[in-house]
């Protein structure tokens, strides 16, 4: 498995990196909405890929995982805005923000350690609802959050000279902010997925897998199944306050509003929709996930002017119910995901035998 | 001796299920504890090593006094346990639960070592691509022996090695238990199966309700009135 890939699989990187960082000249001819659309699309994926190490490698169902991603992006947030008057770089606020994140992941992983299967979900569902709720209050007796007004004029990402919030032309080519956050996530992005890599084949990775499986086997194993599983919700909660935090940025506001239950339920679908555990599933279904509805905004409605007349369904009603009936073909035909992981599918072949 | 239990009781809420034993396995020895379904054979090897809490008394494995040692830790010390029913992970391969169980192990000996057990068990070897959740019973149980042996333990514990298989299978683990008492492992063997427990066995120790009422040679035990009426199936007549 590990020979050197041929030729063909370099000239089909090459051609896909590419493509990929030519997209947003393509996107933009379009609209510059589509390029803030792969730029959602893009922070998708990275709290997919989060919530991928929790549920996909551990086995550990987490129904708040938005949770964190609203931590990452408040504590930029109220680091980098007129706020509390705080103006930090981005290179400090990452860490900070990716630590306060870790710590709120290990937070709720303690006490839920004996939790499994549903048990588990109940309690991370709560702890996501609790952590939105303390968003919304926490603006009296001391006005930190700001409540449900949420906190505006968020700095926009600076590196050094460079200003990701202004249009600049560069040898005659018009380049947007927008387009400048693209290029930033997409290096964020590929940074991330071979971090992912690494680790699902690294001794956690393989610490993990065994929990998944069989617990008290791991622990039988010399697997220090305490830590192990706290490192997998620190981690997970990790990207997503990464993630969180590039949020902030791009959208210069951020309201409790952003990260209600249902961010957490998408976020799920995504991971189970392109294949739980395994790392390209997830991507595939957190990119699908995120354009298939902007897709279906621009054209449910053309459409059903030209049949009825009229518009006589919602965007937003649509978009859910073929989320659900897109959710259910994949269940009834896709088991374990569009790219199942190799382990799911086996899994999945063996109860049908 | 390698492993020293002293006045261990196990309680599950208010119910104790070890009721204060003592036991010894000295290095090299292969040690039974046989009883009948619930008189805490289980309950006792599970608190050995450390996965049930001792309520009183004290477990000493090589001097460490086991309740302050992480339970991970233990088997990077060599104390290595087979759960009760098998424990092995379906969903992953031969090869891949065995590299598993040489997780407190360096790396770079895996191969070797696996290599050495496909020499042990070499139906593993031609199962080693399959999942392990399609292997047999028998196979289930030489994979969970196999992948405890990848540690290198220096003590053993089995429990329950013959549960759920067949007559015929059940000779052939307790060969292999056998062949690695031969190879210098020492082990501690929980068994229902008294006659065949007794009879690769040692020393053997028999446990009623929480309690041990008997414990000697093997061979005493297996010539014993009392076991054989009550464990080995014949009259007292």
């Amino acid at each position: 498995m590990n020979r050197t890939p041929p030729v063909a699989v370099w000239a089909a990187v090459v051609l896909i990196a590419i493509v990929l960082i030519l997209l947003p000249f393509a996107l933009s001819q379009v609209g510059t909405t589509w390029v803030r659309i792969a730029n959602f699309a893009m922070l998708y994926v990275l709290l997919a890929l989060g919530l991928n190490i929790v549920v996909g490698f551990a086995g550990l169902l987490d129904l708040g995982y938005i949770a964190f991603y609203a931590v990452g992006a408040y504590a930029y947030a109220l680091l980098a805005s007129p706020h509390f008057g705080l103006h930090l770089p981005f290179w400090v606020i990452l860490p900070v923000g990716a630590g306060i994140a870790a710590l709120f992941g290990i937070l709720l992983g303690a006490p839920t350690l004996k939790l499994r299967g549903d048990y588990l979900a109940i309690v991370t569902l709560g702890f996501g609802e609790i952590v939105r709720i303390f968003l919304n209050n926490l603006s009296r007796p001391l006005n930190i959050t700001n409540g449900p007004q949420g906190i505006a004029r968020i700095d926009p990402l600076r590196l050094g000279g460079l200003d990701f919030s202004t249009y600049e032309t560069y040898a005659g080519v018009l380049v947007s902010g927008p387009m400048k956050y693209y290029w930033f996530l997409l290096l964020v992005a590929v940074a991330i997925i071979v971090l992912n890599v690494r680790l699902q084949n690294s001794r956690i990775g393989r610490a993990w897998e065994a929990i998944r499986e069989d617990e008290i086997a791991a622990r039988a194993m010399g697997i220090n199944t305490r830590n192990v599983k706290l490192l997998a919700f620190a981690m997970g909660a990790t990207f997503g306050g990464v993630a969180g935090g590039m949020f902030s940025a791009i959208q210069g506001f951020v309201s409790p509003e952003s990260f209600v239950l249902v961010e957490s339920i998408m976020v799920i679908s995504m991971v189970v929709l392109g294949g739980m555990g395994n790392i390209w599933g997830v991507v595939l279904g957190a990119v699908l996930l995120s354009f298939v509805p902007e897709i279906l905004r621009w054209t449910v409605e053309p459409v059903q002017h030209a049949l009825f007349g009229r518009a006589l369904v919602e965007p937003e009603v649509i978009r859910m119910l073929i989320f659900g009936l897109a959710l259910v073909l994949v269940m009834l035909f896709r088991p374990a995901g569009l790219l199942p992981s190799a382990v799911r599918k086996r899994e999945l072949a063996e109860r049908a035998e | 001796m390698l492993l020293e239990v002293k006045g261990l009781e196990v309680r599950y809420g208010g119910i104790r299920a070890v009721k204060g034993i003592d036991l010894a396995v000295d290095t090299g020895e292969l040690v039974c504890l046989i009883g009948a379904n619930g008189a805490g054979k289980s309950s006792t090897l599970r608190a050995i090593c450390g996965l049930n809490p001792a309520r009183a008394g004290s477990v000493r494995y090589a001097g460490l006094d086991v309740a302050s040692v992480p339970v991970y830790e233990l088997p990077r010390k060599g104390l290595v346990m087979v759960p009760e029913g098998r424990g092995i992970f379906p969903q992953l391969t031969v090869e891949e639960n065995l590299a598993m169980g040489a997780f407190a192990c360096a790396d770079a000996d895996v191969p070797r070592d696996i290599e050495r057990q496909y020499g042990t068990f070499p139906r593993l070897k031609e199962r080693r691509t399959q999942t392990a959740g399609t292997l047999s019973g028998g196979e289930q149980q030489m994979l969970a022996i196999a992948r405890a042996l990848m540690a290198r333990p220096k003590l053993l514990l089995l429990d329950e090695p013959s549960m759920g298989l067949a007559p015929l299978l059940v000779a052939k683990i307790f060969e292999i238990v056998r062949e690695i008492a031969a190879q210098g492992v020492t082990i501690l063997l929980v068994e229902q199966n008294a006659r065949l427990a007794l009879e690769i066995a040692g020393r053997g120790y028999v446990m009623e309700s929480g309690a041990i009422t008997l414990a000697d040679e093997a061979a005493n035990l297996l010539a014993d009135p009392k076991v054989r009426e009550a464990y080995l199936g014949e009259g007292a007549g």
